[in-house]
């Protein structure tokens, strides 16, 4: 068990409702309980989850399992499904130091697309997500996912780069055998969509 | 294998609160679990249903609540430890078989699990379930998070067959939804018989023991076994303190806040002037060890969810103390300083321990909270909304024209499940009424009897398969039978979705995968007397027509099934609808139309977004499911959906 770069270490995975936030965070916690680490994730389940945004809190110690929500401002790293949820979830929990790792891909809120509000600019959001992070790491999820045949992949693509990015105490070895358990059918395009996002953070 | 069911003594295992839950009862060697869907205690059950064909255990989804009560309560009463799970408001459901359950005791180990949705975040209350207990004479246990969720639900089956009586354990959303590590303990392995003991005699109450009368003398025993279990509290295993001998203030809490007012502490480097009081049995509290605990500090704060229960009792607790002890100072729900309502949120708890000692806290850097806020008024809010191919979205669209089209200002009775969304823009606002389940369809029968007051808006109620089979089927009966004039849409999708796609009696499945009986909704309304016709709700001229038709008939219970499974259900059998869903750039032109973007402000699928710079409509094709029913909105036809082979 490395030892962590901060006590309790805390991250986000930030999303909209049916874009797999709770596969992330199940597992990557899977993968932390395994290398000995003490994991608490609270995750968004219901009636907030129909097209809702969600956030699930990873949160990592040495030594005891923390409550189930990140306290405001406290957020070491920010793993985020879509552009507009990360910039909300930096808001909320960002601080000088944290590390971003976001995907391009918008999925509009109703407001929007009825034209009661506006969603900004992919490029214009990405630099006020620069603003409020230490580090940020652009990924093009959606649109590899895409390319390897399916956009559900998405996910298990920012896993990749977020082990990539070396923000966690896990590396590919660690997250094999439980990407395996998982899709015991479908492990060769899962491990694919990894190897890329790995690739993608700079691997 | 899943891990609730390994036979790994001490390892550790990733679990979720409610398969902690589980794993506890499969622990303590339950032989019989039953529960009714709702967030957040589905999960109990949804675990228990996977494992039980290789645990040898009977699992089920039971048709509600009362029900899995009282199928639990038969198993117990035959020897069989049981086990009984869901939402707070379903504990409202079985609350007249409970209150008569604690009358009797039970035979073998029962306990009921209740999980409460502090700050209503998937319920349509906030109702704190522990009070129930305190009114009911019930032994109350609080996990606060999923190792002590576990091995509190094992120690609850011992305290039930000692006590001779159910148990309540009170879990709530942050701790059921929460993942955490959970060292496990033995899976027993024996044998069980059951047999009921049939022995009746009246004037002997430990013979008589599973009839509730009119004996008071079992009301005295109950309290006996209350006074019982507040012995076996004062050393239960699930209290504890931590803080130094003579505290600045004194924090009194339980459940989810445990670990937050921890963090709190520490956060604020209070460690060695505030003092945590954590309460795992609650009801009845350990009076003398919470004497004990008032006296190592003249402040005292309570920090709980949703009511003020721990507050209340060792208030009550402290008017009988010592008049030297009235100097006590309480903070809490009662004094203003806890929020009376909502989810105790890490942030709300520091700053008011901060607050109470008279510490500034700062979450982060003051320009980069400056900028973040700034920030935060430009991102676009996210309302809920109904998935990519809902069925429910097809009937709202019906409904909302027929009524329309109508025009005698007609309405609809909401009620509990996805479409509850119906209230808000996914559903077009039509909801006007909400409440709990099947109340949708007993309001209407209410409105639907008041013609002699001159009452002609047509009433529309909105039931899904699962929440009629639970609780809208007497309501039909009684408009039937009192003849109210209604229209019942059944929203017949084929699961309980909301919850988790969990199967119900109309699916002909169990919850351990069995095929079963399938109940025919149409025919059982057939049955009670009842005007059906089935309506395919993508099919929206006719639906929106067979509404019109049933509005101007003559009053009367009127149902329409609208048929089509749930979107999510279908695609994870059968992947995508045979077609490919485009807007023809060249049909479209976007405002210039008039139809006022028909598709994307008044339909508002998900999958349809406006290209702001082509000013067009498009479609999203990492949201668009295929479903096509967006193409028979457009009255332009610029969307074209293509077959493609699958």
């Amino acid at each position: 068990m490395k030892k962590l770069s901060k006590e309790p270490l805390n991250m986000l995975i930030a999303g909209v409702g049916g874009q797999g936030n709770i596969l992330l965070s199940f597992l990557i916690g899977k993968a932390l309980v395994q290398q000995g680490y003490f994991v608490s994730v609270g995750d968004t389940y219901g009636a907030s989850q129909r097209g809702g945004s969600v956030a699930s809190h990873v949160r990592i110690s040495e030594h005891t399992c923390y409550g189930s929500l990140i306290p405001s401002g406290h957020a070491d790293v920010i793993l985020s499904l879509e552009p507009a949820e990360t910039l909300r979830m930096l808001c909320q929990f960002g601080n000088p130091d944290v590390v971003t790792i976001t995907n391009t891909r918008p999925i509009y809120p109703s407001d929007v697309t009825s034209g009661h509000a506006i969603y900004p600019k992919i490029v214009e959001l990405l630099k006020l997500i620069e603003k409020l992070s230490a580090t940020v790491i652009v990924i093009e999820a959606t649109d590899e996912a895409f390319k390897l045949g399916n956009p559900i992949f998405a996910n298990v693509i920012l896993i990749g780069a977020l082990i990539g990015s070396g923000a966690l105490p896990l590396d590919k070895r660690s997250l094999e055998p439980i990407l395996k358990e998982n899709f015991p059918k479908e492990f060769d395009a899962n491990m694919a969509a990894f190897n890329k996002g790995m690739k993608l953070a700079g691997h | 294998m899943a891990s609730i069911e390994l036979d790994a003594s001490g390892t550790t295992q990733l679990l979720l609160g409610n398969e902690a839950i589980a794993r506890g009862a499969l622990e303590a060697g339950i032989g019989f679990a039953a529960s009714y869907p709702g967030t957040p205690a589905s999960e109990i059950m949804d675990t228990l249903a996977s494992i039980a064909k290789r645990m040898g255990i009977h699992a089920e989804w039971s048709v509600n609540e009362k029900v899995a009560l009282e199928a639990a309560a038969g198993a117990s009463f035959a020897g069989i430890r049981a086990i009984a799970s869901m939402k707070q408001n379903g504990i409202n459901v079985a609350s007249d078989f409970l209150i008569n359950l604690t009358m009797t005791g039970i035979g073998k180990g029962l306990i009921l699990v209740v999980a409460d949705d502090p700050g209503a975040i998937s319920s349509s209350n906030e109702q704190d379930s522990r009070n129930i207990c305190k009114w009911m004479d019930i032994p109350l246990l609080e996990p606060s998070n999923a190792q002590e969720a576990k091995d509190m639900t094992k120690w609850a089956f011992e305290l039930s067959e000692e006590l001779d009586t159910i148990c309540i354990i009170r879990s709530v959303n942050r701790v059921g939804h929460t993942r955490g590590n959970v060292k496990l303990g033995e899976l027993p392995k024996r044998e069980q018989r059951a047999y009921f003991p049939n022995i009746w005699n009246m004037f002997e109450p430990k013979l008589s023991k599973f009839a509730a009368g009119p004996f008071p003398w079992l009301h005295n025993m109950l309290h006996q076994k209350l006074a019982k279990a507040q012995q076996r509290f004062e050393s239960a295993p699930f209290n504890w303190y931590m803080g130094p001998d003579k505290a600045e203030l004194l924090i009194i809490t339980s459940g989810a806040s445990t670990a937050c007012c921890t963090e709190a502490v520490k956060e604020l480097k209070l460690d060695h002037k505030v003092g945590i009081f954590k309460l795992g049995t609650t009801w009845p509290i350990p009076e003398n060890l919470v004497r004990k605990q008032l006296s190592s500090s003249q402040r005292v704060l309570f920090v709980e969810e949703v009511d003020p229960f721990i507050e209340r009792s060792v208030m009550e607790l402290a008017a009988n103390l010592p008049t030297d002890s009235t100097r006590l100072i309480f903070y809490g729900k009662r004094s203003g300083h806890i929020p009376s309502s909502g989810e105790l949120h890490p942030d709300v708890i520091i700053n008011i321990i901060a607050g109470l000692m008279g510490i500034t806290y700062q979450a982060r850097d003051i320009t980069y909270e400056k900028k973040a806020k700034e920030l935060s008024m430009i991102i676009p809010g996210r309302a809920l909304n109904l998935c990519p191919g809902c069925p429910h979205r097809a009937t709202f669209w019906a409904v909302k024209n027929a009524l329309q089209l109508d025009g005698r200002d007609g309405f609809v009775c909401g009620d509990i499940g996805c479409y509850s969304l119906g209230f808000a823009a996914g559903g077009y606002y039509q909801l006007r009424t909400m409440h709990a389940m099947g109340s949708g369809i007993g309001v209407a029968n209410g409105l639907g009897n008041l013609s002699k007051f001159g009452f002609e808006q047509p009433v529309i109620a909105m039931v899904g398969d699962s929440t009629f089979l639970h609780a809208a089927i007497p309501a039909l009966i009684n408009g039937v039978y009192n003849k109210s004039s209604f229209i019942l849409l059944i929203l017949d999708n084929n699961a309980t979705a909301m919850t988790g796609f969990q199967p119900h009696p109309g699916t002909g499945m169990t919850a351990t995968g069995v095929p079963t009986f399938h109940i025919d909704i149409e025919a059982l309304c057939r049955s009670l007397g009842a005007h059906v016709e089935v309506c395919d709700p993508f099919d929206l001229k006719n639906t929106t027509t067979t509404l019109l038709r049933l509005m101007a008939e003559e009053g009367g219970a009127k149902v329409v099934i609208m048929r089509r499974e749930c979107e999510m259900v279908r695609a994870k059998r059968e992947k995508r609808f045979p077609y490919v869903v485009h807007v023809d750039p060249d049909i479209c032109i976007g405002e210039a139309c008039g139809c006022n973007r028909v598709c994307t402000r008044a339909f508002q699928c998900p999958g349809l977004i406006y290209d702001q710079e082509a000013r067009k409509a498009t479609i999203d094709e990492a949201v668009c499911t295929g479903c096509g029913l967006c193409v028979d909105i457009c009255p332009h036809g610029a969307i074209i959906k293509k077959v493609v082979e699958t």
